[in-house]
């Protein structure tokens, strides 16, 4: 599965929508989807929470390991997806659709963010 | 600096399907083809093929094969029938768990060994070194075969119509030499899923023939391709121990739960054996003072135990045991362990059991093994 062209990238495989009235969705890529294999459990930070980028900010499982779950930018949660702590498996079936994580306020006053456009990401995880 | 891994005969076929791949004991081999779960759900209902030619195949040959395998092994392995096997292990002369092994009898003064790609070197030169005055001969046979297995419900269907071999006379833990899709093979009756099924030891140039007339054989019945993944979880409800996991140099077979693997009853070499005091020992301190229980944990939750989690008292958090597997079960559709616990907190059902999980007590309901039973 190519890359959306309309989203940005962090290097720990997250998705950045581009923000409306300042918020963001937030995903992890099919790239790390993939890698992850079935994804069985999700853990996300609560609405209200702040996340820093680069910070953890939550859990995903599968079967063979769990790996953090890292904000790619920083902000305030203002909705999780409760469709995919129910069902986990969206995160394999539609990483960029009914499988996104998290949507944030985007804290304008902690910088830009380090970001990949869709072909540096697809350079950078060799694609 | 570290060797390029090895890798089977069915490599560029297993890349060709498009399988993940892994580093395994050295070994490049499939994780998975798609989707881990499917490839579980399919071994359960229908069928799987797994390519398993990283273990580690010895041929144990001669007048004294039985007698040398009674002094190496802590089984009685002369008092196999032919065309039957066995499940047993080697140990240190301490007593510590070296190996898990089959072995099968595929004649009166010929026996293969089969050991854990891991540990296959291991094995291979402590059986060379215990074979020192018997009228016997060790050969590493590892380069001469590939091993496929066909696991699930539907295998006996899917192989019986690829062979002449008499399958329903084939008992489990029991092998016979044969021919499948006109390869010649050694068809056991083994497997390491919990369900019924074969191992095809094979050359490695008919592998692939092999594979792929299996794949077509088994097409209506839903045949899969399985991965090292779905292995591992289908061992994993079926109870059954992993070296490096359950099993280790750490631990003798009692501290294992496995004290019956070992036969104090051998008459070869006058009952000796190599590790017969250490176990000895080792069996009266279990029956003394029990050591941690190796047993069944449930979730309630859905965080995942990963081998290493400390298993804790639900009330103060002591530290009462240590997961060795930990997955989510496809089949009961909430996370699974095994784990050696205190003995006070072994019997199935007793309360107050949690699992570490990153620094949070996960509840955790202890069962008796297996997790998943077969309906005969």
């Amino acid at each position: 599965m190519s890359n959306p062209q309309q989203l940005r990238y962090s290097k720990e495989h997250e998705w950045l929508s581009a923000a409306e009235e300042g918020v963001s969705t937030v995903g992890i890529t099919s790239h790390a989807a993939d890698a992850l294999g079935d994804v069985v459990y999700v853990q996300l930070p609560e609405v209200g929470d702040t996340v820093t980028a680069g910070e953890p900010c939550g859990e995903l499982e599968s079967t063979k390991s769990v790996s953090d779950l890292y904000a790619p930018v920083s902000g305030e949660i203002t909705e999780v997806n409760q469709d995919v702590v129910d069902d986990p498996a969206l995160v394999n079936s539609a990483p960029y659709e009914g499988g996104w994580l998290f949507k944030v306020r985007t804290d304008e006053s902690a910088g830009e963010p380090e970001l990949l456009s869709a072909d540096e990401y697809a350079a950078f995880t060799g694609n | 600096m570290t060797d390029a891994p090895r890798r089977t005969p069915l490599d560029a076929l297993h890349r060709s399907l498009g399988a993940s791949m892994t580093d395994f004991a050295g070994w490049d081999m499939p994780l998975r083809y798609g989707s881990e779960r499917d490839e579980h759900t399919a071994v359960r209902t229908r069928a799987g093929l797994f390519d398993l030619s990283h273990m580690g195949e010895i041929t144990v040959t001669g007048p004294q094969a039985g007698e040398l395998l009674d002094h190496a092994l802590v089984g009685n392995l002369s008092a196999l029938a032919v065309g039957r096997a066995r499940y047993t292990m080697i140990c240190e002369p301490g007593g510590g768990i070296l190996d898990d092994l089959i072995v099968y009898r595929l004649a009166g003064e010929r026996y293969m060994v089969v050991a854990n790609a891991s540990n296959a070197q291991v094995v291979l030169d402590a059986l060379t070194e215990r074979a020192a005055g018997f009228d016997a001969a060790v050969a590493d046979d590892r380069e001469n075969y590939a091993l496929i297995a066909v696991q699930g419900p539907e295998s006996p269907g899917i192989l019986g119509s690829l062979t002449d071999a008499d399958l329903d006379g084939l008992k489990y833990y029991a092998g016979l030499p044969g021919t499948v899709a006109r390869v010649p093979a050694l068809i056991a009756r083994t497997g390491y899923t919990g369900e019924d099924g074969f191992e095809l030891f094979t050359a490695p140039d008919d592998a692939e023939p092999l594979w792929r007339a299996l794949t077509a054989a088994g097409k209506d019945a839903g045949l899969v391709p399985c991965g090292l993944s779905c292995r591992d979880t289908l061992r994993l409800e079926a109870g059954m121990p992993l070296y490096g996991h359950e099993l280790s140099t750490a631990l003798t077979p009692f501290d294992a739960g496995l004290g019956r693997v070992v036969k104090f009853d051998k008459t070869t070499n006058g009952g000796r054996f190599v590790g017969r005091e250490a176990l000895e020992a080792a069996a009266a301190r279990a029956a003394e003072a029990p050591p941690r229980k190796l047993v069944g944990l449930v979730a309630e939750g859905r965080r995942v135990p990963r081998a290493g989690y400390a298993v804790v008292a639900a009330d103060g958090g002591e530290v009462i045991g240590e997961v060795t597997s930990g997955a989510p079960s496809p089949t009961l559709g909430k996370p699974l362990a095994m784990a050696y616990v205190d003995p006070a907190y072994a019997a199935p059902g007793t309360p107050g059991v949690a699992v570490d999980i990153r620094g949070r007590h996960e509840p955790y309901e202890v069962v008796a093994l297996p997790f998943y039973k077969r309906q005969r």
